[in-house]
């Protein structure tokens, strides 16, 4: 049982350094108090399913899709990149959104800690 | 040559329209509104056009730039996205018309420009996700959307929106990436990310994990988003501290939008053969759905702000819709999408009234609105007729969608959940009932007199949407054959399977 997952692990590590990685986003986003750090979490979160897509893509000796001459070579499937340079722009925007926001939430509360935040909300 | 590109001209117009916006607002401010309001009428014109087309010839197909599908990006058009995008536009164009003199307190004069601009960008959006026939692509105008109303969120003067904006932003993002990871899964799993050819080559992996995983992200991703009970912590304060306007049209555009893509991938891309024979989900989709409608109603009567409450109302209607979803025979499924019809017409009509309280006397809790009713008449009325269509009095629409509803439970066999509608209308009729006594039976406080005294309708740019709204409620439910004869081939589409 041991040795299958160890098996297992090796033979797919990406992908579960993906779900590892995702979790310590995920976790960061529930722990963390200060909201940049919940920020930061949402990065990571974010780009542990880049990490997931990228590695799906790959082919064992492919090389990159640019159209060879010789008709044997093995290309990696590009849809999976392009997918995912969509993917991080929009994950930029929602970073730049949240940092607005944060910047917004300084300015009017004087913190960023959530709990603070909180109980300046119940006093109004 | 322009007739065969009106499908994408729906999503490509209101972009144009956002940056002609910010180009024309850094000339002349008041250039925003004019220009805002022609965009989304000509793609209202659009979307008629388009139902109607489709209606008499059947499922429009759109290649972007002549790839062919699979491996190009497909636009599709059938009844049910027709139908959706006609009332996706309507709503948002009464929003646009009402925010021009709503906005005026509740955001700063420089911000008007912005504010228009990410007003297209939404809408934008939401047209996006309604058209598109492609996954990906669905979830990029998901985010442009949820990006939009993030921003829309915060752009009044009210603090707290910030804050509330803010927790949005968290739970919306990871409910994309649920759904990005939903994508990929079935990706990995097909190889394609066209909805029609998912639809084809799925049947086989029925059985396997990597599909039931992917429908599982599918399902937390959606309901995030379209706030079903228990992922619904957000939408409190985002709809009650955003500016009216806003609560307008995120409450009825975005939420809307979110139950069409649920649809839309549970009965297109997953079909009903793979969610009600292979996971018993549809069974756990009524039992949610029974609770949210009890708890929201719960939480709404709870409330003394107003628009608080009609948050907290939303969350209960939305259980509705889910219901339908979950009862999956042709009945309930036409109730769901009638429901679409009827909450957006009568949740915007509700918000744009509270907004307007706001607007003429500036109270929010319901406690204050003692008497408004002589000093504003219309507006009453209106908050009066949509309530009635809310609670499901005939011969409101929301009558007629909430019987299908329990048509299709009790053709099921399933006893427990025409209860549990009856018992929501019920409870609505108690939250409901409090503010409408308020409004009519008791006088003003000593207080609030002069406020409430020296109130009047609001002016006619604000008072004509709600109008409107309120008269829909009661027109679709007298003429409710007319948006009938689009769901059905709508419905018989979707459990038909094709």
């Amino acid at each position: 049982m041991i040795e299958t997952f160890f098996q297992s692990f090796f033979l797919r590590y990406n992908f579960y350094m993906a779900v590892i990685i995702m979790l310590i986003g995920l976790y960061a986003m529930i722990a963390k108090s200060n909201l940049i750090k919940k920020i930061i979490g949402l990065n990571i979160f974010q780009t542990a399913i880049f990490l997931f897509y990228i590695s799906s893509s790959e082919v064992t000796g492919g090389t990159a899709p640019i159209l060879m001459s010789d008709p044997g070579t093995v290309y990696v499937n590009p849809l999976p990149h392009v997918l995912i340079l969509t993917a991080i722009v929009v994950a930029v925007s929602t970073t730049a959104v949240g940092l607005a926001l944060i910047i917004r939430i300084y300015e009017t509360y004087g913190t960023i800690e959530e709990d603070e935040l909180l109980v300046q909300e119940e006093k109004t | 040559m322009i007739p065969d590109h009106l499908t994408i001209l729906v999503v490509i117009i209101p972009m144009l329209g956002a940056y002609t916006t910010l180009l024309a607002g850094w000339v002349k401010r008041r250039f925003c509104f004019p220009i805002a309001m022609v965009t989304i009428c000509i793609q209202f014109c659009i979307s008629l056009m388009l139902l109607y087309q489709v209606m008499k010839t059947g499922p429009l197909h759109y290649n972007l730039g002549n790839w062919l599908p699979p491996w190009g990006i497909e636009y599709v058009i059938d009844p049910l996205n027709g139908f959706v995008l006609v009332v996706l536009l309507f709503l948002s164009l009464l929003c646009c018309m009402y925010s021009r003199r709503c906005i005026v307190d509740e955001i700063e004069e420089k911000k008007i420009v912005g504010f228009y601009t990410v007003f297209l960008l939404l809408i934008a959006g939401v047209c996006g996700i309604a058209v598109t026939g492609d996954l990906f692509n669905l979830y990029v105008f998901l985010e442009i959307s949820s990006l939009a109303a993030y921003a829309l969120v915060a752009s009044g003067r009210e603090k707290k929106a910030i804050f509330a904006s803010f927790n949005y932003l968290i739970m919306g993002s990871v409910s994309a990436c649920f759904i990005l990871i939903g994508i990929g899964y079935l990706y990995i799993a097909t190889g394609t990310l066209n909805m029609a050819d998912l639809a084809r080559l799925l049947p086989p992996l029925y059985g396997s994990t990597i599909i039931q995983c992917a429908f599982i992200f599918f399902i937390v991703g959606l309901s995030i988003k379209t706030a079903l009970f228990p992922l619904h912590l957000w939408l409190p304060d985002a709809y009650s501290y955003a500016p009216s306007a806003v609560s307008a049209l995120i409450a009825t555009v975005m939420s809307k939008v979110g139950v069409y893509a649920l649809i839309r991938i549970l009965f297109t891309v997953f079909t009903p053969a793979f969610i009600i024979m292979e996971i018993p989900v549809m069974e756990l989709f009524c039992w949610i759905a029974a609770i949210a409608i009890i708890v929201g109603s719960v939480l709404a009567i709870t409330q003394t702000d107003l628009k608080r409450m009609l948050a907290y109302s939303s969350v209960s209607q939305m259980g509705y819709i889910i219901l339908a979803i979950g009862i999956a025979n042709s009945a309930a499924m036409t109730g769901g999408i009638l429901y679409i019809l009827s909450d957006a017409v009568m949740k915007g009509c509700l918000f744009m009234v509270a907004g307007a309280f706001i607007y003429s006397t500036g109270f929010r809790t319901i406690e204050d609105l003692k008497g408004i009713s002589r000093t504003m008449p219309l507006t009453a009325v209106a908050f009066f007729i949509a309530t009635a269509s809310m609670i499901g009095l005939p011969p409101t629409v929301g009558f007629m969608s909430k019987w299908f509803i329990a048509l299709g439970a009790l053709e099921s066999g399933q006893w427990f959940f025409v209860v549990i509608i009856l018992a929501g209308s019920l409870l609505t009729a108690i939250y409901s009932w409090r503010v409408i006594e308020y409004m009519y039976f008791r006088d003003p406080d000593m207080a609030h007199q002069a406020a409430v005294a020296g109130a009047n309708d609001p002016p006619a740019s604000m008072l004509i949407p709600i109008l409107v709204l309120a008269s829909a409620c009661i027109l679709c439910g007298i003429f409710v054959t007319i948006p009938l004869e689009v769901i059905e081939p709508s419905v018989t589409r979707l459990l038909g399977g094709t």
